[in-house]
Order: structure tokens, then C-alpha cells, then sequence
């Protein structure tokens, strides 16, 4: 990785840091949920309590990757400066890899009061190696959000960006399961959940820090929908860099 | 030696033409000054010369090579519009941040002295003041030791003070050897910088030459008096009045003059200079010449 790459990196760290509100929908939100759904209800359960909390994991790698993304790069977009960094003897690379990175660290950094709350005021508990595979899931269920949120930042303008984002999390965090337990959930989000990116990404995390076979069909759809969310951000990219810099 | 060249250069945005076959080279050295109404092309010029944008047709060359190579850019200085800077970075972070990606940058310290920014290294751009940014963003263009320097309204919207700052930064870099391609809406400033003027409009280059044929070219002499009312008078391009003085925009001042003493109005105080490089521009915009025939002066 270019230094120049670890440059920009740090550049849009620093931008994001620097606005409180953009930390709140990260670090925030994640960590309410857990307050307010989990410790009341699952925390004497240890296996609820454990199960609730790697959909909240889940919960923050969506949230963080699609609102980080999807409004940060709008934002930038609409920013003379980001055609500014353009005119800079580096091509699009390394900023772009730069704002993946800041992508990863700003999930991290979300998923650190999640667990933080779940080991100190709940009974959820892992294995050392369920928490390496959880690791694992999280790096694997932040790909399609983070495609997610490319796809909806260089596709739309910021106050549209960030709309279609609000519309998005809620339903599919609901709709995935991410708010009932894997195998007591209502009737709709047993039928429609297997066809959402959110529940691959849940099972996934359930498999990794416990006892739970996934469902195929959920693991498949996962996968279709990273190749699909990938088609759909190469193109906004695409048509974005062709519309600003063509 | 020619540091950046276009040739025979379109560029259309969808039915617009915001360049029409355009011809241009930037000599090492110079400070060249582009002027020309809004959308007149003058920020696509600076575009396809930096590499945001490509050429429909024709071609450009920064350095030799490509605009769109990063490394054809390592010699060039760019300036963001003032809106532009991220309002949470501080003002030494911008300078370090455009340092990064030049193989020798000025120190930062030497960049906030020249462009009197040091009691501001601290601060955020976002709680700049207009001035204050301009000066940043201006700044910025020099920070990597450029050869060549792009500056798309420097000043504009900016206090007297603060302009005539700027330009002594200007005029340093060119005393130094650099060279400056700048736009602008201030006539006065593209008088007091450069030597030589490219005005386009509606795409095209009406004109390309020194300031002084560019005044020149048009021939036009500026005859002004105090005088009310002032009979119509042959060979007037245009009149305007101010200061209870009557101006008037003439080819042939000498017949001018004539016909005005023949007129018997009672005048005083009567002046006749040769035309400002606004009048000379406002005469060259609005005559519109064919699109096969630009205006060229004595020595293009």
C-alpha cells in the first residue's frame, strides 16, 4: 500500500473524526440499540444475549459502511476540493482505496462499544476462535455494505443519498432478522429474510460465535448480492467519474 | 520552451460547445492572462489543461505528455475554488496534505509566510473568512514547487489589500522563473500581471497577444470631456458618462475631435488616451467576428 494511500487515509479520518454528528449515526446508534433491545431483555440468556449482540455487530457494519460511505462520498462529491485532489499528481486510486480503508477503521471503531457493552453488561459469551471467526465474518459481511454504500454515494446527490439510506437500514436490519432471534422471528421476516443481504451477513456472525448451522439459501443470496451491489457501484463510479471527469 | 499546448481543441458538453477548436501554447516564462465573459470557456480551458476533463477532439499536452498522467502533473500548481477547502482540516493540514504528493514540496513554513498565513496555521478553513481562504487556496498552487501555475479567479470577490498581496505573491513566482496561466473577471488584474492576453468567448480566441496589442487591436481610442450635451458626433462606438464627463469609444479620435470643434458645443477639459484593456475586450466580445477569421494582432 502507497504511502500515498495511507496519506489520504488519514486526511478523510481526520474529516470524518471532526464532525460529531458523522460519529454519532457510527458509534452511536450501535451501541443504543444494544442498550435499549439487548441488555433489557437478552442480557441474563446467554445464549440470546449472545445471538442479540452478533446481530448488532451486524447492525453497525451495515450502518456504518452504508451511511459512512453512501453520505460520505456524496458529501465529497459536491465538494469542489474532491476535483481539487484530482488535479494532484496521483490518479483516483489512492484516495478511493484511502476512503475503503477509512471504511474499515470507522466499522472497528463501531463495533468496539457493541462487544464492549455485550461482554461487561450482558452474559452473551464466545470462544477465542468464535471470536477470530466473528472477526472473519465482520471483514466478510462489510463487503456488500460497503458496495452498498459506494453504490448509493456515486449514485445519487447528498440529500438524496442520505435519504435513500434512512429508507434502507431500517428494513433491512428489521426484515434480515437483526432484531429477533434466529429461529422465534414474526412470519414475514422468516419469508422474506433468506432473500436479504442482511441475513447471510447475521448467520454468518451467528455460525461464527455459536451454535448455529446457517441457512444455504441465506449464504447464496449473500453472495449474489455482493456480485450485484458490486455491478451496481462500478457503475455509479463509472457514470460519476464519467460525468464530473470526462 | 512550450509547457503545456493544446491543439486544435473541442470540447462539447452534450450539445454545448464550451471550446471550438482552440489553439494555445504556454510558453516557460510567461504570465498569460485569459479573459472572457462568463461561459465564455475559460474554466473548461484550465480543465482540460489540468486533466479533469478530456477533449472531445484535438489535443493537449501538460509537459510533454498527457494531462490525465498523474506524473504530467508533478509540475503544475492548481488552486481549489474557495468553497471548495474541507471545512474541518486545519490550514496546516491542506498544505501538508498537497505536500504529500510532490517529490519536493516548499517547506510549510515558507508556504504560510509568503502568502501571511502563519498566524492562521492552527485554524480550520471552515472558520476562515472569505480572504483568508482565497489566500489558502491560492497558497496551495505553489505548494509543490510547481514550474507551472493554473489559477482559475484568483481574487475574485476579494478587498483591494488582499489582492494587491496576492499579486506581489504572483509576481515573485514569475520573477523566480515560474509560469502563469490565470483567469479572471478584473481587467486591472490581467494588466497588472501579465504579458500577454488570450480573450475568448463563446469558445473561440478572439485574440492572443501582448496587453499592449491587445489594446491596440482594436484601435480604438478613448475621447472624454466635460461636456453636456454632446451632439451625435461621427464614428462613436460607444459613449457612456460619469462624473458629469461625457466618454467616448472611437476609431479615429483625430476626426472625432474635429467634428466636435466644428460642432461648436461649448466643452472643457478634454482628454484623449488610448483604451483600456476593458474597453478594448467589451469592443472584442461584442463584435462578435466570424467564426473564420479571429481577431489577430500585429505580432501573433
Amino acid at each position: 500500500m502507497s504511502a500515498l494511500t495511507l496519506t489520504h487515509a488519514r486526511f478523510l479520518l481526520l474529516e470524518t473524526i471532526r464532525v460529531p454528528v458523522a460519529l454519532i449515526g457510527t458509534l452511536f446508534f450501535p451501541s443504543a440499540a444494544m442498550l435499549f433491545f439487548v441488555v433489557p431483555f437478552a442480557s441474563d440468556d446467554s445464549v440470546a444475549a449472545t445471538y442479540a449482540t452478533a446481530s448488532m455487530v451486524t447492525f453497525a457494519v451495515m450502518t456504518s459502511n452504508l451511511f459512512g460511505h453512501g453520505v460520505g462520498v456524496a458529501a465529497d462529491r459536491a465538494l469542489p476540493w474532491d476535483a481539487y485532489t484530482r488535479t494532484l499528481p496521483a490518479g483516483p486510486g489512492p484516495r478511493f482505496v484511502g476512503r475503503i480503508l477509512v471504511g474499515l477503521v470507522m466499522t472497528a471503531a463501531s463495533l468496539l462499544p457493541v462487544v464492549a457493552i455485550a461482554a461487561l453488561l450482558t452474559e452473551a459469551s464466545t470462544t477465542p476462535l468464535g471470536l477470530v471467526l466473528g472477526a472473519g465474518a465482520v471483514v466478510v459481511a462489510a463487503v456488500p455494505f460497503t458496495l452498498m454504500g459506494l453504490a448509493v454515494g456515486y449514485g445519487l446527490p447528498m440529500k438524496a443519498a442520505l435519504a435513500v439510506a434512512q429508507v434502507l437500514f431500517f428494513p433491512l436490519a428489521f426484515l434480515g432478522g437483526l432484531m429477533s432471534s434466529p429461529t422465534n422471528a414474526p412470519w414475514i421476516v422468516q419469508t422474506v429474510a433468506p432473500y436479504l443481504p442482511t441475513r447471510g451477513a447475521v448467520e454468518l456472525m451467528w455460525a461464527a460465535v455459536a451454535d448455529f448451522s446457517p441457512d444455504p439459501k441465506a449464504l447464496v443470496m449473500l453472495g449474489v448480492w455482493t456480485v450485484a451491489l458490486a455491478g451496481l457501484a462500478v457503475l455509479a463510479y463509472r457514470t460519476d467519474q464519467g460525468r464530473r471527469f470526462r | 520552451m512550450i509547457l503545456a499546448q493544446m491543439r486544435n481543441v473541442t470540447r462539447r458538453y452534450g450539445d454545448t460547445v464550451a471550446l471550438d477548436g482552440v489553439d494555445l501554447s504556454i510558453r516557460a516564462g510567461e504570465v498569460v492572462g485569459v479573459l472572457g465573459p462568463n461561459g465564455a470557456g475559460k474554466s473548461t480551458l484550465i480543465k482540460l489543461l489540468v486533466g479533469l476533463r478530456r477533449p472531445t477532439s484535438g489535443t493537449v499536452e501538460l509537459f510533454g505528455g498527457s494531462p490525465l498522467d498523474p506524473a504530467s502533473r508533478r509540475h503544475i500548481g492548481m488552486t481549489p475554488q474557495e468553497t471548495g477547502l474541507v471545512p474541518t482540516l486545519r490550514v496546516a493540514e491542506c498544505i501538508d496534505y498537497v505536500a504529500r504528493h510532490y517529490p519536493d514540496p516548499l517547506p510549510r513554513d515558507e508556504v504560510l509566510a509568503r502568502f501571511g498565513l502563519e498566524s492562521l496555521a492552527r485554524r480550520q478553513t471552515g472558520g476562515l473568512s472569505g480572504g483568508q481562504q482565497r489566500r489558502l487556496a491560492v497558497a496551495l498552487a505553489f505548494v509543490g514547487r510547481p514550474r507551472l501555475v493554473f489559477l482559475d479567479e484568483p481574487t475574485t470577490g476579494l478587498d483591494v489589500e488582499i489582492r494587491h498581496a496576492l499579486w506581489d505573491a504572483i509576481r515573485a513566482f514569475h520573477a523566480e522563473g515560474g509560469t502563469v496561466l490565470l483567469t479572471s473577471h478584473y481587467l486591472e488584474e490581467v494588466e497588472a500581471l501579465a504579458q500577454r492576453v488570450v480573450v475568448i468567448d463563446n469558445g473561440r480566441v478572439l485574440a492572443d497577444d501582448t496587453v499592449d496589442a491587445v489594446r491596440g487591436l482594436v484601435g480604438v481610442h478613448r475621447v472624454s470631456m466635460a461636456a453636456m450635451p454632446v451632439p451625435p458626433l461621427p464614428g462613436v462606438v460607444a459613449q457612456s458618462e460619469s462624473d458629469g464627463r461625457v466618454h467616448l469609444l472611437t476609431p479615429d479620435a483625430d476626426e472625432l475631435v474635429r467634428a466636435l470643434v466644428r460642432s461648436g458645443v461649448a466643452f472643457r477639459d478634454l482628454a484623449v488616451r488610448p483604451t483600456t484593456l476593458e474597453e478594448a475586450f467589451l469592443h472584442l466580445t461584442t463584435r462578435k467576428p466570424t467564426a473564420d477569421q479571429p481577431l489577430t494582432g500585429a505580432n501573433a
